[in-house]
């Protein structure tokens, strides 16, 4: 660089590519690049913190002064067991459903109608909770309710069927119905894409042996997707837990922790009890939701980290063969 | 089938030994499902018509039949097929079922209620019938701008990071860290936000902008992950060929990288808007309800459609019907306003896409 002019290209002159300007141009672009990376660790750190600071006074309060003057743990405990009941129904239902979809798509139906088909069920994914919430009270409640009653007078002797019937069909089982639906797409996409990924050797070599296609399902498709399918219905089961406002909405909450499926007085979950009760609450009693709301946060944390796990180590495995 | 069943033969007569077994004609599955569908009408029709009987008794009598037929005339292996493949067809039916219904429904009952009075007033001094969602779709409008103001900025950029300069074991922590916050519960998201602004403005805050710092958080996750995808599919040589030029990173991202993505990235963040503007629960507890317009999203409360819908539910005045047929209509007008939104995505992304032969 001992030449004394800026080497000029027809034109004019031509920044060398270390000007000044272009290092700094990079750092800063960089250094921009950088903090958002980090600022999504800290607004992650961030709702951690907050939460656990809001719910210090909670935790901290005698039970008189806490809702319904219990302590915070036979507070949140019913709560809990009804979101993890609620989660659990969704998950039973869903599971089976969004697997036969996802096959559906991936092996059975028709190549050119398949994106079609895909694209229908995402649909489903694109509605807001609340039209759930509405479509579950008028629509799904008042369907269910006659079976409900037909459970209700001829199982009565098993305990989810114990009754009293529920006259409006606002259940934790139509509840569980509707989450179900809402996590039904994003557990089908999960398995779909999975399923799709089979090598197709696979599934060649096995037609090859004469397998029919159920056995081609159940020895190359299932085993190859078996991981992707436990994370997907993880991830469903994350959606599940921290569902609200559907829930809020068709649930006719009795408190108290019950595995009765059909009767007028279900047990509420976190989310929806903290919607319907936070617009009145103030004082501790805000503290109180919060830290239930910190319960949640870290059960569906840890549901979905595991599914995660799950997805990573399948990955490596995948690089690495 | 490690251990295969012998074919089902006569009581008294031993399985005659053949090289090809029978199969059933291609049209034989939709002939029985017709003959199962006429089958089940008929029993309905002599008992007491049912939908669900309908469809429950077809299902049924399909099931029974073809694997009975086929397991006669095919063998067990063929048979096992067939009712796996009538179980998967029975599992889509399944999952369409709630999308007609819900679909039907809310047509049904908000498109009597979808009037241009209804789009262009809001509820104030409204008692019974009458009212609109001017305000709500007004405060949406904001509340979900401001939110999309605040996310594609910080997730477009962290997809560059993650890009661009692949960040090493940062880089790692922050792909799991955006994985893991996909999952944050939307309520969570919102007493978050209030638990932020509470700290600034004092117990019992309301305000739009606390609605749309909640509502980043469920965003940010949506960008980073659509902006990631579409930057990996920018084809290399096209970054190469710039830094050969002598251009800084800096100007080949933002004047190479993001221009070919750009459709891609529209498409991620109309989406991820799509995402967000039917949150309820976290916009319920910090953006509040409100009556009347409030075009401030910095001072007072400000209701936004998915809340005038819950609100309009929960709290319908006297007469219930009229404020049922507002939350109605109000979903409607939702549903109208998602899928307008994944509409225009899905266009863009067809007619200024990047050609990817996928």
């Amino acid at each position: 660089m001992s030449a004394p002019a800026a080497p000029t290209i027809a034109g004019g002159p031509v920044t060398p590519l270390d000007a000044p300007s272009h290092r700094r141009g990079d750092r800063i672009f960089a250094g921009l690049a950088r903090g958002a990376g980090v600022l999504i660790l800290v607004l992650l750190a961030g709702v951690a913190l907050f939460l656990v600071v809001e719910s210090v006074p909670a935790l901290t309060a005698s039970s008189s002064e806490l809702p319904q003057g219990k302590s915070f743990a036979h507070y949140v405990g019913p709560l809990a067991f009804g979101t993890a009941f609620a989660a659990a129904i969704a998950l039973l239902i869903a599971a089976p459903v969004s697997i036969g979809v996802a096959l559906f798509i991936s092996h059975y139906s028709p190549r050119r109608l398949a994106g079609v088909l895909g694209y229908l069920i995402d649909l489903l994914a694109a509605v807001p909770s609340v039209v759930f919430g509405l479509w579950g009270i008028f629509w799904l409640a008042p369907q269910l309710q006659p079976g409900m009653a037909w459970l209700g007078t001829h199982l009565s002797f098993i305990p989810f069927f114990a009754g009293p019937v529920s006259a409006t069909g606002r259940t934790i089982l139509t509840a569980g119905v509707v989450l179900a639906v809402m996590i039904l797409p994003i557990m089908t996409a999960i398995c779909r894409e999975i399923f799709l990924q089979t090598p197709r050797l696979h599934e060649e070599a096995a037609l090859a042996l004469g397998a029919t296609r159920w056995e081609v399902v159940r020895m190359s498709v299932l085993p190859h997707g078996r991981s992707g399918v436990i994370s997907a219905a993880m991830l469903g089961l994350g959606r599940a837990l921290g569902e609200t406002m559907a829930v809020a909405m068709v649930l006719s909450v009795g408190g108290g922790v019950s595995v009765n499926l059909i009767s007028p007085q279900n047990p509420s979950t976190i989310a929806a009890n903290i919607a319907l009760q936070f617009p009145e609450s103030s004082g501790v009693a805000v503290n109180a939701l919060i830290a239930t709301g910190l319960v949640l946060f870290v059960i569906t944390f840890l549901v979905n980290f595991a599914a995660r796990a799950v997805v990573a180590r399948r990955k490596d495995f995948r690089e690495g063969s | 089938m490690a251990t295969a069943t012998p074919l089902l033969a006569e009581p008294g007569a031993s399985p005659p030994l053949r090289l090809t077994r029978g199969s059933l004609p291609r049209w034989a599955p939709a002939g029985m499902f017709a003959a199962s569908l006429g089958a089940a009408l008929l029993v309905m029709l002599v008992t007491s018509f049912n939908w669900y009987g309908w469809g429950a008794l077809t299902f049924l009598l399909y099931v029974v039949v073809i694997t009975t037929v086929s397991r006669r005339v095919e063998g067990s292996r063929r048979s096992t097929d067939r009712l796996v493949t009538a179980l998967v067809f029975t599992a889509f039916a399944l999952a369409l079922l709630p999308l007609l219904a819900l679909v039907w429904t809310v047509l049904r009952r908000g498109v009597p209620g979808l009037t241009f009075e209804f789009l262009t007033t809001t509820m104030r001094g409204v008692i019974g019938a009458g009212g609109g969602v001017e305000h709500a779709i007004v405060g949406t409008l904001l509340v979900t701008g401001l939110a999309a103001l605040i996310s594609v900025p910080i997730g477009l950029l962290t997809a560059i990071y993650l890009v661009e300069y692949s960040g090493g074991r940062l880089g790692r922590w922050v792909t799991l860290m955006v994985d893991v916050m996909t999952g944050i519960p939307s309520i969570v998201a919102g007493l978050f936000a209030y638990a932020l602004f509470e700290i600034f403005f004092g117990p019992g805050v309301r305000m739009g902008a606390a609605g749309s710092v909640a509502l980043s958080v469920l965003m940010i996750p949506f960008v980073v992950r659509s902006s990631e995808e579409m930057l990996r599919l920018v084809p290399a040589e096209l970054r190469e060929a710039s830094y050969a030029l002598g251009i800084a990173k800096w100007r080949t991202v933002v004047k190479v990288v993001i221009p070919t993505a750009i459709a891609g990235l529209t498409t991620g963040v109309t989406l991820a808007v799509a995402r967000v503007i039917g949150e309820t629960a976290p916009l319920l507890l910090v953006a509040g309800l409100t009556t009347s317009m409030n075009t401030d999203p910095f001072h007072d409360r400000m209701t936004t459609l998915p809340v005038y819908a819950f609100s309009a539910f929960a709290t319908p005045g006297f007469p219930p019907e009229a404020g049922y047929q507002r939350a109605w209509s109000a979903a409607l007008v939702l549903i109208i306003l998602v899928m307008l939104l994944n509409l225009i995505a899905r266009l863009v992304s067809r007619f200024f896409g990047p050609r990817t032969g996928r």
